[in-house]
């Protein structure tokens, strides 16, 4: 369960979150929908652990522990799991080895046995096929010349693969056609468990098409103005944000 | 390939973070006096019972180094050496080169079994986890063991230390000594022709291609000493042999020097593939101690269609001033250097490649990735030069640097040289640091930070690592990442 | 006198007693300061002219300079001097301008501009003298008499001006000449600064250009090298950029038996810019030598180079050029890229990229290319028609446009794009 309280939080001495409130329990499925601009993505770094970012107050707890005091690997061991909106290059790091060098550092952490070579690669075929990924895909470097749809749906890969408890799902479904937007959005169902969740952060409500949220909030200017079932997406679809954000004023 | 962070913890395990092969081996020595003079000289050739061609050989070396100013173009900086403070000759004491393993002292096998040194031939008879290189083992002035040698005999192949080629088969050491690095060719090569003590001798026979791979391990381990081994490889027309050298030496306050000089000889249609993995004991963080590493390395590619290829990997020494060059003087010849260098700490490289393109249609190839960190200089110097005979020559030069930390330097320093238009001359330079984002993301997905760094780099130097043989590829990704250890955070 | 000179030298090493020679019968009517002509002598006789022993100097000697007895020493033109004809202006004709023939200001030939103070030089010398491998520099300290010292107020656009040298050798005997420029711009001031050197006859043109700009001011600094082909050229440009500042430069060197034209930028202010780009085009016996010193100071400053050489017959073209990044120097974003067309089996190109890098957070690159005519071009133009001669002038053009037209000046590049044909259509059948 996450549990985040008052979070205030800053670049540059530039205030961007100013009191989020929210709670995402075990096997829940949150959406955070709001403008450009509204903090959506500082959220999602900040409960990652990006060093850019200054928390300025608050406190995030997760299964417990206190989130904001742990490096961002050991965020990561802990099960969380963040998804790029910008997937990185890394050159000459092929995605296989990648792959591998994370799961064993989660699963060491978790106490889990190392998986080796030839495990790890079954594993990982089977993932790939799952998303309709091209086995070559994971003999490529991690995301050097793939497209901004191949990166989107390596981001799922490496979830697929990972197995977090907690997913961000950093606007996973900019730059996606709507048959890749499908894969992901099986990608993401397929780990929908009572030991799972997810804060999927989108603009739009397509995605949520695919992965019906069972919340949802809206962020403007660094706060959650308001929250409602999936219905409200849709409402803010037809309505448009201006809208939403007027009324909640 | 195995996991970065898996290799890391084994690393970790065995070295607790250190340079893992520091130890020092007690063993009886024999050794020369402290010093330098003709008679210094004159000992060693003694010792080794040389003849009397070897001994002038070597007296004419060291006239000329006596006549030669040590070279300060480089970026290097160090305290003037004393070259009358070492000694020049030192063994384990032993009546004569052992007939076969047994006959080795077990101290030095226990040494070279830490290091990971297969000196014993029982993997390759069990058949089983086929080790199959053949090693010659030299430790400090003295080949101690080569194994394998019956082996290559069946096949024309001569492999073994170069002190017994000079008596074994002087005709082919005298004539192909120096013919690559004339004894005066530099202060260094100089110094080497007067006092080298040993190193190895390989020679292919004509259209053989060598059945495994060569070894030389190379060990400094008695205080106060130099270490001058000398290596030459011919091939013959069509031969081809992958040759792989190793070093190490423990950890000492004071710095010893390394000048070794390595001749390769290639003829027609021959390939030779030499790899290095150099990992000389680099000093401590604040640069008290380590190796003074001045190599000569250069390999002609005397016949047509030829290859010679160096690949090196150097992460050790304080000092490092190596260009390892190839002469292309066959046409059609063809040249490569991959290079990866680290620094870290206050270790200084200036390393490179000369490639001298003579003959036509000759190619050569420059990959170089420098890495440096803590408070280090890594310097890449680089000569393509095209003759006016070379028509149709081609060089491509990708010379990349890495900073780890903001108080370091890398540098580049390429000299193109053309004089014929139909050759073709390609370099690309660039300088970059590892970008948080990159960090970040390896992070978000569990790895620690020297984990992830120790990725990228590994990514980094890619290209030049899978021109390793495999075995060494995995021993030199470990190494990467031990040499960068304590670099960032 | 020369037998003790060349016992202290360094072994190879040219002796500068030439230069000295002349420097002792001049020095007392030698305007300004002594101390820093004493220590510039006292250089040149420990070191010697540079050579190829020197690492800056690997690839050009200055050997042939000391094979010629310069004449002893300038005199004024006087009232009536004797009329000149000055090179090909263009449509710069009626820009205003400052000339010097044969190292002297020519009052009469110059049209002074309205908003920049010009003076001229009475023997202040910069305060970057003395450094050990700095003999290039020592030579001119040593032996200037005069020059432009040039002032633009702050804020002030000053538009154009023109700096002519007209080279002469003197009634048949080789002359030498070390004009001392300086050149400086206010804060938020602007110029467009238009440097031909030309000539006739045998003779050093040595000139030494101070630069100092600050804050916000912009130079473009427009170079043509046309001087004789009997000359020598061996120039220096040294530049100091404040912050903001910007330091567009860019030279076309057709001149000289022997040239070398180094330039020092030292970006030392926050977000300042240095362009030093050049094209070398060269034949015969020619040798010319474009070197570079980019020296990173401060952080964010963004530097660029466009070198091309073009290199016929038995010609040799040399660049170095190096990228310095100190430590302080964070967020550096460096450039560097030359490229060389060999046109005669007989040409030589030597090119040294360098990059010295003491911060992690930059980015730099170079890259070097050295190769002939593209056959596929050649065919290609060819077979549409176009005469063998013209299709590679063509493609020499194109190969040179990538630098000549990074020139913004349109008036200016015009010129250079003339003095280029005039290059063409005086080569040899």
């Amino acid at each position: 369960m996450l549990e985040i309280r008052n979070l205030h939080a800053a670049v540059v001495e530039k205030p961007i979150l100013q009191g989020i409130d929210l709670v995402v329990p075990d096997g829940e499925i949150h959406a955070i929908m709001g403008p450009n601009g509204s903090g959506k993505s500082t959220l999602a770094y900040v409960l990652s652990g990006r060093e850019d970012f200054a928390v300025t107050a608050g406190s995030v707890t997760f299964d417990g522990a206190d989130l904001l005091a742990m490096e961002p690997e050991q965020r990561a061991q802990a099960g969380l799991f963040l998804a790029f909106q910008a997937p990185v290059e890394l050159p000459g790091v092929g995605n296989a080895n990648f792959l591998r060098t994370a799961l064993n550092a989660v699963r060491r952490a978790r106490g889990d046995e190392e998986l080796d070579a030839a495990a790890f690669l079954k594993l990982a075929r089977a993932a790939a096929k799952s998303l309709h990924m091209p086995d070559d895909m994971l003999k490529r470097n991690v995301n050097v010349g793939f497209s901004g749809g191949e990166k989107k749906r390596n981001e799922v890969l490496q979830m697929a693969i990972l197995r977090p408890k907690l997913a961000i799902l950093d606007e996973t479904d900019s730059g996606l056609d709507i048959d890749a937007l499908r894969i992901v959005g099986d990608g993401v169902n397929a780990l929908r468990s009572e030991r799972f969740s997810a804060l999927v952060i989108t603009h739009h409500q397509r995605l949520l098409d695919h992965i019906v949220p069972d919340r949802v909030h809206v962020l403007a200017h660094g706060r959650i103005i308001r929250s409602g079932g999936a219905e409200l997406a849709r409402e803010l679809e037809a309505q448009g944000y201006a809208q939403v954000i007027a009324e909640a004023a | 390939m195995p996991a970065v962070a898996e290799t890391l913890d084994t690393v970790r395990a065995v070295t607790d973070g250190g340079y893992k092969w520091g130890f020092v081996t007690d063993i009886e020595m024999d050794m020369a006096p402290k010093g330098l003079t003709e008679d210094t000289v004159r000992l060693i050739s003694a010792r080794k019972q040389e003849p009397a061609w070897l001994l002038e050989w070597r007296l004419r070396a060291f006239a000329a180094w006596q006549a030669m100013e040590e070279p300060h173009w480089a970026m290097l900086h160090y305290p003037p050496i004393d070259y009358q403070d070492a000694h020049y000759y030192a063994a384990p004491r032993k009546k004569d080169g052992p007939k076969s393993l047994d006959e080795v002292d077990p101290a030095l096998l226990r040494t070279y079994e830490k290091l990971g040194i297969p000196l014993r031939e029982r993997a390759f008879l069990a058949g089983v986890e086929a080790s199959n290189i053949a090693v010659d083992a030299v430790f400090d002035s003295v080949s101690v063991a080569t194994t394998f040698r019956a082996t290559l005999a069946k096949s024309g192949v001569i492999f073994c230390p170069i002190s017994e080629a000079v008596r074994d088969h002087p005709e082919l050491v005298q004539k192909y000594m120096g013919s690559v690095v004339p004894p005066s060719d530099n202060f260094f090569a100089a110094l080497n022709s007067a006092v080298f003590t040993d190193g190895s001798f390989v020679f292919i026979p004509k259209g053989v291609a060598c059945p495994m791979e060569l070894s030389t391990y190379f060990r400094i381990n008695a205080r106060n000493t130099g270490q001058f081994e000398r290596t030459l490889i011919i091939a013959e027309d069509g031969a081809s042999v992958s040759y792989l050298e190793g070093c190490t030496a423990p950890m000492r306050d004071e710095n010893q020097l390394h000048a070794a000089v390595v001749e390769l000889i290639a003829m027609d249609d021959a390939r030779i593939k030499y790899s290095t993995v150099q990992n000389w004991y680099p000093g401590d963080a604040e640069g008290r101690g380590g190796i003074y590493n001045f190599v000569t390395k250069r390999g002609v590619c005397r016949g047509a269609r030829s290859k010679i290829s160096w690949t090196q990997v150097e992460t050790g020494s304080a000092i490092t001033w190596k260009y390892p060059s190839c002469v292309l003087q066959g046409d059609g010849s063809i040249g490569e250097f991959y290079s990866v260098a680290v620094t870290n700490n206050r270790q200084q490289a200036d390393t490179g490649t000369k490639m001298i393109h003579i003959g036509r249609d000759t190619t050569s190839t420059i990959v170089s990735k420098g890495i440096s960190a803590g408070h280090s200089n890594n310097t890449y110097r680089g000569l393509v030069r095209v003759l006016p005979k070379a028509a149709g020559a081609r060089n491509h030069t990708q010379c990349d640097s890495l900073l780890i930390g903001d108080q370091c330097g890398a540098h580049t320093v390429p000299y193109i040289e053309s004089r014929n238009a139909t050759a073709r001359v390609e370099h690309e330079a660039t300088t970059s640091k590892i970008a948080e984002d990159q960090l970040f993301y390896c992070r978000q997905r569990g790895l620690s930070e020297e984990d992830a760094v120790g990725l990228i780099v590994n990514g980094f130097c890619r290209e030049v690592l899978k021109e390793l043989p495999m075995e060494f590829a995995v021993e030199a990704q470990k190494l990467l990442a031990v040499s960068l250890e304590g670099s960032v955070g | 006198m020369n037998i003790v000179a060349q016992k202290i030298l360094p072994p190879n090493a040219t002796s500068a007693e030439p230069f000295l020679a002349r420097y002792r019968g001049l020095r007392a009517g030698l305007p300004g300061p002594r101390a820093p002509r004493e220590a510039a002598a006292d250089l040149l006789r420990r070191r010697g002219l540079p050579g190829p022993r020197d690492e800056a100097w690997k690839y050009t000697s200055l050997r042939p300079l000391t094979e010629l007895q310069f004449h002893a020493a300038l005199t004024d033109a006087g009232d009536h001097p004797a009329p000149v004809a000055l090179p090909h202006l263009g449509a710069l004709a009626e820009s205003p301008r400052v000339v010097f023939v044969a190292g002297r200001y020519r009052a009469d030939l110059s049209q002074l501009p309205d908003q920049i103070t010009a003076r001229r030089f009475a023997g202040h010398l910069g305060t970057q003298e003395a450094a050990d491998d700095s003999q290039l520099l020592a030579l001119n300290t040593l032996l200037a008499e005069d020059g432009a010292l040039l002032e633009v107020a702050a804020g002030i656009d000053a538009g154009t001006l023109l700096l002519i040298h007209m080279g002469a050798d003197l009634s048949g005997t080789p002359a030498a000449f070390h004009p001392r420029h300086s050149v400086h711009l206010g804060a938020g001031a602007a110029l467009t600064l238009v440097e031909i050197s030309a000539g006739q006859g045998t003779y050093l043109h040595n000139p030494v250009m101070d630069i100092d700009l600050a804050a916000g001011a912009r130079l473009a600094h427009l170079r043509l090298q046309i001087e004789s082909p009997q000359a020598f050229h061996i120039g220096a440009v040294h530049a100091a950029i404040a912050e903001r500042a910007s330091y567009d430069s860019f030279s076309l060197v057709l001149g000289a038996r022997l040239a070398r034209s180094e330039i020092h930028a030292r970006l030392g202010g926050t977000n300042c810019h240095a362009a030093l780009n050049a094209a070398q085009v060269l034949r015969g016996a020619q040798h010319a030598d474009f070197t570079t010193v980019v020296s990173h100071d401060a952080p964010c400053g963004t530097s660029r180079q466009t070198v091309k050489n073009v290199l016929d017959d038995h010609a040799r073209g040399v660049f170095q050029g190096k990228i310095e990044v100190a430590r302080a120097a964070q967020k550096t974003d460096g450039y560097q890229m030359n490229q060389a067309l060999l046109l005669s089996p007989h040409a030589e190109i030597d090119s040294k990229p360098q990059l010295e890098i003491f911060a992690d957070d930059v980015k730099c690159s170079h890259g070097a290319t050295v190769g002939e005519l593209d056959a596929d071009q050649m065919f290609f133009l060819r077979s549409r028609g176009i005469p063998q001669a013209e299709a590679r002038g063509m493609l020499v053009r194109a190969f040179l446009s990538e630098a000549l037209d990074l020139v913004q000046h349109d008036a200016a590049r015009a010129l250079f794009d003339e003095a280029l044909n005039a290059w063409w259509e005086t080569q040899a059948p």
